[in-house]
């Protein structure tokens, strides 16, 4: 350890550290664009010069190693001052058009203008023109008269993705980011080079002009595209997801996420092909009803089956809590044995940043609930031949849409009774004799457990009929505080959709058990006393990190290899 | 009137007063003066205030050369006190890049403040001379962006007063 002084204060630093590094452990922030924690060091901005005793010029702190005894200063007149040159350097090019610019309100170059600039410029010549609306990729487009040339994004594209197609041509201020000839930036996590660009110049072909970042609320979430479970934020206005970002969590995903992950898991949510209340067959179509109606219906249908007639399937893509309630159900109250999860991994579909083969958020929690079969005689594939002989003529199954598979499909015709819990449209639902409109990952609370065992948290971002944004403790935008009736902005579109265990206790309470949830909360309580590997864990443990089950509880059946 | 509400009132009135008469008698030559004075009030409606350029009436929307000068920044939905402006903004092929696809201002909720048309970077909505609001419902209030475009030519004169008061 090296003693250094930075502003006045003693600090015990790693010597093998930079100044910025050092500093960022103590909570002193150094003001910089191009430095990143996870990106090597290129020092080209100059935004992070600092004052190094007994040197005779101002240092740049992301390269400077510390060493024994160094003073160091980040505040004083000559940093200062050199902190505006630079950033009058900056702006001398920079088109300065925030209000119509994506980035403005979570812009580094826009905080640092009011916190670190003089607030006017001397430069009265012309501003260079550059290309604007330039495609790096199909997700990707660039605005060259905006970027400040730090080149975090090649360097993610080199270091991180290992797709190192960026590079920066032309000299001066006419330097542009292109791609290199017969390349497109199209790697499986391009678009965290949107979150790095410290500037409006890289923007979501996707979100691009979709809505100012402030119009929205922003909700810490678990991505669903796969078992690794990035940490991300879910930003909504007016009811609607608009976005996902990844969340800093170093046990999990670092600071980024796939573009699968960012594109691909949240548009179902607002569709129009979302199921809007519960519906029951009747003469060949489906007929919406109200929830009482749905339920006893399920239950006296279930009532006049032997349990060795019903099987059913929970899911790896719904949360612990779900999965508990319906094993519970299914084994508990109904009796059956007949009880698995339908796996959904694409075998080879992964890498060794993130993307996990298997593309379900909860399969390791579904398993560790309980839902799963005891041997082979009571799982997936004998519930499949059960159904096929006849044997089994009920099937529950919680939000999966199994009959994707044309296989599965095949076979569920031959049911008796199908009972589905789904979000949307699908081949499931169109073979079921009953469908439950399930809630989505982004508008209830619960936990998912990753491929690492780690139980992590999500939380509503969008209110269904049952729940209200403000007694919900849902995160709120601006607009979302003050919207009255009246207003039209207040009106996004509401599902009678409910939470799988919420549905689940409403049926085995018709069918006589006497469960007793009325929030998630109770239903984790209950889970975190009765499942060994979840013991003594509760929502405020887990908190908005998530934590590792201890791998001495988890059965090895549940350790993927 | 006392702070906290009391009515303070002169407990003896003089003999004059108690009777009244004399009282009436000149609030009536109050009244017949006025009558031969210049009237200043409108006969409303059939004749009607034109305001001039100073005046806040309702916000408009400013078009030009067929496209309004809006580009959708939405400051002026932020910087509304009471929140009656929303645009969503879409992508256009024209240099200005962003242009709202949808611009509805809620005349219930609009006080008339003009942070709007100060905020606004494009001068692209201003405050109006109108100032006759009256709905049936409040779908009606709701003002889109055919209500709301008024080209130009038509707004010069504020623009004008504009040009040199901002
Ligand atoms: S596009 Fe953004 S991240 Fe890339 S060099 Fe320019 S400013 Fe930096
Ligand atoms: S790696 Fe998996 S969890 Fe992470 S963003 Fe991609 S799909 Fe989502
Ligand atoms: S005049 Fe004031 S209240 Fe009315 S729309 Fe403009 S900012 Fe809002
Ligand atoms: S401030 Fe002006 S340019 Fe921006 S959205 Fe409002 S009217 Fe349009």
């Amino acid at each position: 350890m090296a003693k250094i002084t930075i502003d006045g204060k003693e600090l015990d630093a790693d010597p093998k550290l930079t100044i910025i590094q050092a500093a960022r452990q103590h909570g002193i922030h150094i003001p910089h664009f191009c430095w990143h924690p996870k990106l090597s060091v290129s020092g080209n901005c100059r935004m992070c010069l600092v004052e190094v005793e007994k040197m005779p010029k101002l240092a740049i702190a992301c390269a400077t190693q510390v060493a024994e005894g160094m003073i160091v200063r980040t505040n004083n007149e000559r940093v200062i001052k050199a902190r505006n040159s630079v950033m009058e350097f900056l702006l001398i090019n920079h088109p300065l058009d925030c209000p119509i610019c994506d980035e403005a309100g979570e812009c580094k170059l826009q905080d640092y203008s009011y916190k670190y600039s003089v607030g006017y410029s001397r430069f009265d010549e012309n501003k260079v023109h550059k290309p604007k609306r330039v495609e790096l990729g199909p997700r990707i487009v660039l605005d060259d008269e905006r970027c400040i040339m730090c080149s975090r994004c090649i360097r993610f594209a080199d270091e991180i993705a290992h797709q190192p197609v960026l590079i920066f041509t032309e000299r001066g201020t006419h330097v542009v980011l292109r791609t290199f000839p017969h390349t497109v930036l199209d790697n499986p996590y391009s678009m965290n080079v949107i979150d790095l660009c410290p500037v409006g110049a890289l923007t979501s072909k996707d979100f691009r002009f979709k809505s100012r970042v402030w119009e929205m609320a922003n909700t810490e979430s678990i991505c669903t595209g796969c078992a690794r479970g990035c940490n991300i934020n879910i930003w909504t206005r007016n009811n609607e997801i608009l976005r996902l970002t990844p969340r800093l969590n170093e046990d999990v995903n670092s600071y980024w996420m796939c573009d699968h992950g960012r594109l691909g898991t949240f548009k179902f949510v607002n569709s129009d092909n979302r199921i809007k209340t519960p519906m029951i067959r009747k003469e060949e179509a489906l007929m919406e009803v109200n929830w009482d109606e749905a339920i006893s219906q399920v239950a006296s249908d279930l009532r006049s089956y032997k349990k060795s007639e019903i099987a059913g399937l929970g899911s790896a893509y719904a949360t612990n809590e779900d999965n508990y309630v319906f094993r519970r159900l299914m084994k508990g109250v109904i009796g059956t044995k007949f009880v698995d999860v339908v796996p959904h991994v694409k075998e080879g579909d992964e890498d060794q940043l993130l993307i996990r083969a298997d593309k379900t958020p909860n399969a390791v929690g579904a398993a560790a609930v309980g839902v799963t079969s005891v041997d082979a005689s009571t799982g997936l594939e004998a519930i499949l031949n059960g159904i096929s002989s006849g044997a089994i003529k009920v099937l529950y199954v919680l939000e999966d849409n199994i009959a994707a598979d044309p296989r599965v499909a095949s076979v569920l015709s031959e049911l008796d009774l199908l009972i589905v819990h789904s979000y949307e449209h699908n081949e499931t639902t169109k073979l079921a004799s009953v469908v439950l409109s399930a809630s989505t990952y982004a508008e209830k609370n619960g936990t998912m457990t990753n491929f690492q065992r780690r139980v992590q948290r999500i939380r509503p971002a969008v209110a269904t009929l049952e729940a209200d944004r403000a007694l919900g403790g849902f995160s709120m935008s601006r607009w979302d505080k003050f919207a009255s009736p009246n207003d039209r902005w207040g009106k996004g579109p509401r599902r009678d959709a409910r939470p799988s265990w919420r549905i689940v206790s409403g049926i085995a309470n018709a069918l006589g058990a006497k469960f007793k949830y009325n929030a998630v909360e109770e239903v984790f309580k209950d889970l975190a006393e009765k499942v060994e590997i979840f013991k003594g864990l509760s929502y405020a443990k887990i908190g908005n990190r998530g934590i590792a089950l201890t791998t001495e509880n988890v059965p090895t059946s549940l350790i993927p290899a | 009137m006392g702070t906290n509400g009391n009515i303070i009132r002169k407990k003896d009135l003089g003999f004059w007063q108690s009777i009244y008469v004399p009282e009436i008698l000149k609030g009536l030559r109050l009244t017949i003066t006025q009558m031969f004075k210049p009237k200043f009030t409108y006969e409303f409606p059939e004749v009607r205030f034109k305001p001039p350029e100073v005046f806040r009436g309702r916000p408009v929307l400013v078009e030009e050369n067929g496209v309004e000068r809006c580009v959708a920044c939405g400051l002026c939905s932020r910087v509304c006190p009471a929140l009656a402006i929303e645009v969503q903004a879409g992508e256009t092929e024209l240099a200005k890049e962003r242009y709202p696809i949808k611009f509805e201002i809620n005349m219930v909720r609009c006080i008339f403040c003009g942070f709007c048309e100060e905020v606004c970077p494009e001068e692209a909505i201003i405050m109006s001379n109108e100032y006759l609001l009256a709905f049936n419902n409040q779908v009606e209030a709701v003002f889109g962006k055919e209500k709301l475009l008024k080209s130009a030519a038509e707004m010069r004169p504020r623009l004008e007063w504009l040009k040199v008061n901002r």
